[in-house]
């Protein structure tokens, strides 16, 4: 985006070389100063109105941070010589596909039939309203202050041959630090989470070795061995807590390593997603339940039996905040906690599903299986994009931000790049470790994979894997304890109810369309809900005399409609009627091109 | 190979000293902010319980008078000084900010009927049951003097309204006839009457400042310019308009307080028929005020509440009410659109919130901006059942809300029995007739 600037920046200077001889482009020709300039001399008004305009231009111009000095300089030429005109009026053009990516979705094409013009005109200020924030959001990507990160191999070099120590001596020393392991050969395998500003990490290990640490600063906040099995740790909203599954119960441990609850009805849990918007903890278990805890009251939403055996496969959709569990007969089922059923049930291997991943834009998925392959879904049109053959079924796949793979292939980390919509030949990264994988993230605004094992806890550096720039209104890695407080308030008074989530993410913001028979349907239920009989004097109110009352009253109320159809195909057929003696009598329109002859 | 890994300086993101505000950077990227419209739902529903929540709209009350507060007139230059007169013929000139009673004045034997501000401040004119005019002054005697009328105005009959120009130093009364005053004379300018029945409210325009618009005792509104000799329209309602109201803002719009428990809004271009039924009061309106906007009024009933309306609505917006207050007789709407200000049969003066949920007192930039978004988001959402229905429900003291219903229910009998009647007959031969156009008996000139 600098790279941009400075192209601008350079083309000013040009331009003003050649002030003369060439025009500027013009982007926005609404404006008919062009005649202004003929009449110098003579008009007056016109001519401060255009000084004016290019004062004004030059004022707008200076918010991009970069084109400030250029922009103040020529303002002020203008100023002094009224014969040069801003080469660049208007306002900066935005480009069309940064556009589209603040767009939602294009605007209301629905035909009015307003008897006023109120409406219409609401309407369209309310579609010029929404073009503008569109434009102003994508405007402000020029403030964006970092760059993704990358790796560039020349023609060649491989990428996928490049180890760990390579890239960590190429990098930076705050970089490369981030390029770490640690040795923990006792308690493992270890599973992992990352919070999502990407600050903190937890490990748990098979034996019962629980840690949370600053993994940035390496500073460790608690470490506890719970004495037990564990299953799967997961942080909650804030970093303050943790929910650990454990051999029997699920426990949740405040950073301190204080057990605050033992939710004893969360048992035998095996995974756990937790769902920050809804503050809901949907654990898997062994026993073949999927269960929702409501976090912020601590009760138990519903617990719902996927009747599919044990439930060791688990992730969530952070668009939609739908579950995906993978089974041991090849399917993957979508729920959502309001539902008993499936809300949509897929079949995508012929084997049992070992993993699944779901990218942050909510677009696809992707799982793998005991047979060996892996394949990509688009889960809005629930179709297969890709399916690849790979060395082993992945025991563990996630996506990162930027919407690379990551697949857990035995001992050995594969990381793809572009594989959603077009075919990867060959991984981007590739990581041998010396043993098997256990657990594996992507960390949330940072180059890194974060990789759990029977030795312990791996940190490997992928170049473009974060997202560079965070919303601090969002998540903040650089929090401070107030904030945090004030952003833990208003996620809590922000909590969305379990009953919103479903397969759309527009959910409220999307306008019902029933279709004519579901309106006429309903329209009869109401008429047979609506018509309770009055009571009437002694005697006259036997049950079936109300009935029948009842009956008779509805029965009428049909008629009226067969009758009001009726007359309705009355009137169409005498108009149709009398457009056809029109015809006959007059002939049509067209009639006068008919050739004489014949 | 070019290598660059995300590594960011920490000193970018920290604010430099502690008096600095923290640095927040922002990424619009709609990615990166799920369940956008579930959010702003939740947003809108906060928002809306939390103006429930902080909706006290009772500021305070004055007490003083010994007897029913009858009528009212506001300080066309001090929004703090209001002016009350009693069922008991005592005059009280209050200052709001401060809260109490300035001056006392006994004015009349039997009720003070009306009372009015001249347009230069100085004077203010009172009118009883004692068939007197009085004008007095505004500035309070010296210790010792006792207060004394500036003049006196014997009249033949008894007056019941009375309204000053907005401009010149003439005003007019009602009464047997509308009568046109010059302050320098004893006799009235003009006389106007049309038939025989007695007329109860009297009002000009504040824009065409030489109209007037009256209302009778036989059911009946009159239209009258000063400058002609008699009056122009007369407009028969079903039953007895209690007030008249013009709409400050657009001068051909005016809305009677009736006995029906509704407003009707005319505009004078077309009397045939109201543009507007205001319903929701379930006794006789006894009187309103409009607001210094001209786009909502205030009203006050027989049923001991005072409802708001939108000018554009034919339901009320908001409703008052205490366990303590009584018939209200009088009702004003403060000149800065804040307040509105109630005067009832249990001999309280009442200060409402003119909306329940404002804020008293200056904003902050941060409190205004966030103001401004909730309002933003409460229009957004306000036709999802859930949002509409915290905002739309108000407690209403029990007889009301069972009259409502019986209101109801009467009037549901009503379109029903229309509805077999159209039906049992020769198609054509009863005509549906709008609500609307029921409401207008005769128009004459």
């Amino acid at each position: 985006m600098a790279d941009e600037e400075d192209k601008s920046g350079a083309g000013v200077g040009k331009l003003k070389g050649s002030k003369q001889t060439k025009r500027a482009p013009r982007y926005f020709d609404d404006r008919s100063d062009v005649t202004s300039k003929d009449k110098h001399g003579n008009e007056k008004p016109s001519e401060g109105k255009s000084a004016d305009e290019k004062k004004k231009s030059g004022k707008k111009r200076t918010s991009a941070p970069d084109g400030d000095h250029a922009d103040t300089k020529r303002g002020k030429e203008s100023w002094d010589s009224d014969e040069e005109k801003d080469p660049f009026p208007g306002e900066a053009p935005v480009k069309e596909e940064t556009l589209a990516r603040y767009t939602r979705g294009e605007g209301n094409k629905v035909k009015m039939r307003a008897k006023t013009a109120g409406p219409k005109l609401e309407r369209k200020t309310m579609e010029k309203k929404f073009h503008l924030a569109a434009k102003q959001a994508a405007r402000a990507e020029l403030l964006l202050g970092e760059d993704h990160g990358y790796l560039e191999a020349s023609d060649d070099e491989d990428t996928s041959q490049l180890s760990q120590t390579d890239i960590a001596d190429a990098v930076d020393i705050s970089a490369a630090q981030k390029h770490f392991d640690l040795k923990l050969d006792k308690f493992g395998p270890y599973r992992m989470n990352y919070t999502r500003n990407g600050r903190f990490l937890v490990i748990g290990g098979r034996r019962g070795h629980v840690a949370a640490l600053d993994w940035m600063s390496k500073k460790l906040l608690c470490e506890i061995n719970v004495m037990e099995g564990v299953h799967d740790v997961k942080w909650l909203h804030v970093e303050t807590m943790f929910a650990v599954a454990q051999q029997r119960w699920t426990y949740i441990y405040d950073h301190q390593g204080v057990e605050l609850h033992c939710l004893k009805k969360f048992n035998n849990v095996l995974k756990m997603e937790f769902l920050p918007y809804h503050f809901l903890l949907a654990t898997a278990s062994s026993t073949g339940f999927l269960q929702y805890l409501d976090v912020s009251l601590g009760k138990e939403l519903v617990a719902i039996n996927v009747k599919q055996g044990c439930l060791n496969v688990m992730t969530q959709n952070p668009q939609t905040a739908v579950v995906h569990l993978g089974h041991a007969n090849g399917t993957v089922t979508l729920w959502s906690p309001n539902v008993k059923e499936p809300l949509a049930k897929l079949l995508s291997h012929v084997t049992a599903v070992r993993s699944i991943a779901v990218d942050k834009t909510g677009t696809y998925m992707a799982t793998s299986g005991q047979d060996r392959y892996m394949k990509v879904f688009d889960i809005r049109a629930m179709k297969p994009l890709q399916v690849y053959r790979m060395s082993a079924g992945a025991g563990q796949l996630a996506f990162s931000q930027t919407g690379l793979v990551a697949a857990a292939l035995g001992n050995v980390v594969e990381v793809y790049k572009d594989c959603c919509s077009n075919v990867a030949e060959k991984p981007y990264l590739t990581h041998r470790l010396r043993n098997n994988i256990s657990g594996l993230q992507f960390c949330p605004y940072e180059d890194v994979l974060g990789v759990g094992h029977r030795d312990g806890f791996t940190s490997l550096l992928i170049p473009g894997a974060g997202e560079a720039n965070f919303d601090a209104f969002e998540n903040n890695p650089y929090q401070t304890k107030k904030q945090r407080r004030d952003y833990e308030v208003k996620m809590l008074l922000e909590k969305i109810q379990p009953e919103m989530i479903g397969l759309e993410p527009g959910g409220v913001g999307q306008v019902s369309q029933l279709t004519a028979q579901e309106v006429e349907k309903r329209e009869q239920e109401a008429v047979q809900k609506k018509f309770e009989p009055a009571r009437k004097k002694k005697g006259r109110s036997k049950s079936l005399k109300t009935v029948q009352r009842t009956k008779g009253v509805e029965e009428e109320w049909r008629r009226m409609k067969v009758r009001q159809k009726m007359r309705e195909e009355e009137e169409k057929r005498k108009k149709q009627q009398k457009d056809q003696k029109k015809k006959e009598k007059w002939g049509s329109a067209l009639d006068r091109f008919q050739r004489k002859d014949n | 190979m070019k290598i660059k890994v995300l590594s960011r300086n920490p000193d970018d993101y920290a604010r430099e000293t502690k008096r600095d505000i923290q640095r927040l950077p922002r990424n619009y990227d709609p990615s990166l902010h799920p369940f956008e419209a579930a959010r702003e739902y939740t947003r809108a529903l906060n928002a809306t319980k939390l103006e429930r929540v902080f909706a006290k709209p009772f500021v305070g009350a004055l007490d003083g008078h010994r007897d029913g507060v009858n009528c009212m007139a506001k300080h066309p230059g001090s929004l703090s000084t209001l002016l009350t007169g009693a069922c008991d013929g005592e005059i009280k000139i209050w200052n709001l900010a401060s809260r109490d009673c300035r001056r006392t004045i006994q004015a009349h034997t039997g009720f003070v009927r009306g009372m009015c501000v001249t347009p230069d401040h100085s004077n203010f004119l009172s009118i009883g049951d004692d068939k007197t005019v009085k004008m007095w002054s505004l500035t309070s005697p010296d210790d010792g003097e006792e207060e004394e009328p500036v003049h006196t105005i014997l009249g033949k009959n008894i007056f019941t309204g009375i309204d000053h120009h907005w401009k010149d130093p003439t005003f007019a009364t009602c009464g047997q006839t509308v009568d046109i005053w010059d302050h320098a004379r004893a006799e009235p300018l003009r006389s106007f009457s049309w038939g025989v029945d007695s007329l109860n409210c009297v009002r000009f325009n504040p824009i065409e400042k030489h109209y007037l618009a009256s209302c009778a005792a036989d059911r009946s509104i009159i239209l009258y310019d000063t400058r002609g000799s008699s009056p122009l329209r007369k407009v028969i309602l079903n039953m007895r308009s209690n007030v008249i109201a013009w709409n400050p803002m657009e001068a051909f719009v005016f809305t009677v307080a009736n006995e029906d428990h509704n407003l009707y809004s005319f505009d004078i271009r077309r009397l045939t028929s109201p543009f507007n039924i205001h319903m929701d009061h379930v006794n006789a309106v006894l009187d309103l005020d409009y607001s210094p906007t001209g786009r909502e009024f205030v009203s006050g009933s027989f049923d001991k509440t005072i409802r708001i309306f939108p000018l554009d609505k034919g339901r009320s917006r908001e409703v008052y009410h205490t366990k303590r207050m009584q018939r209200v007789f009088c009702i004003k709407w403060s000149l800065d659109n804040k307040y509105i200000l109630s005067g009832s049969d249990e001999t309280n003066v009442r200060i409402w919130k003119a909306k329940a949920a404002e804020k008293i007192g200056k904003l902050t930039p941060r409190e205004e901006s966030s103001q401004s978004y909730n309002d933003k988001l409460k229009e957004k959402f306000q036709h999802h059942p859930q949002v509409r229905r915290i905002a739309r429900h108000r407690h209403v003291p029990k007889e009301v809300y069972h009259l409502t219903r019986q209101t109801r229910i009467m009037k549901d009998s009503k379109r029903r029995k229309e509805q077999n009647r159209i039906r049992h007959s020769k198609p054509g031969s009863i005509k549906k007739k709008r609500e609307r156009e029921k409401v207008v008996v005769a128009e004459q000139e």
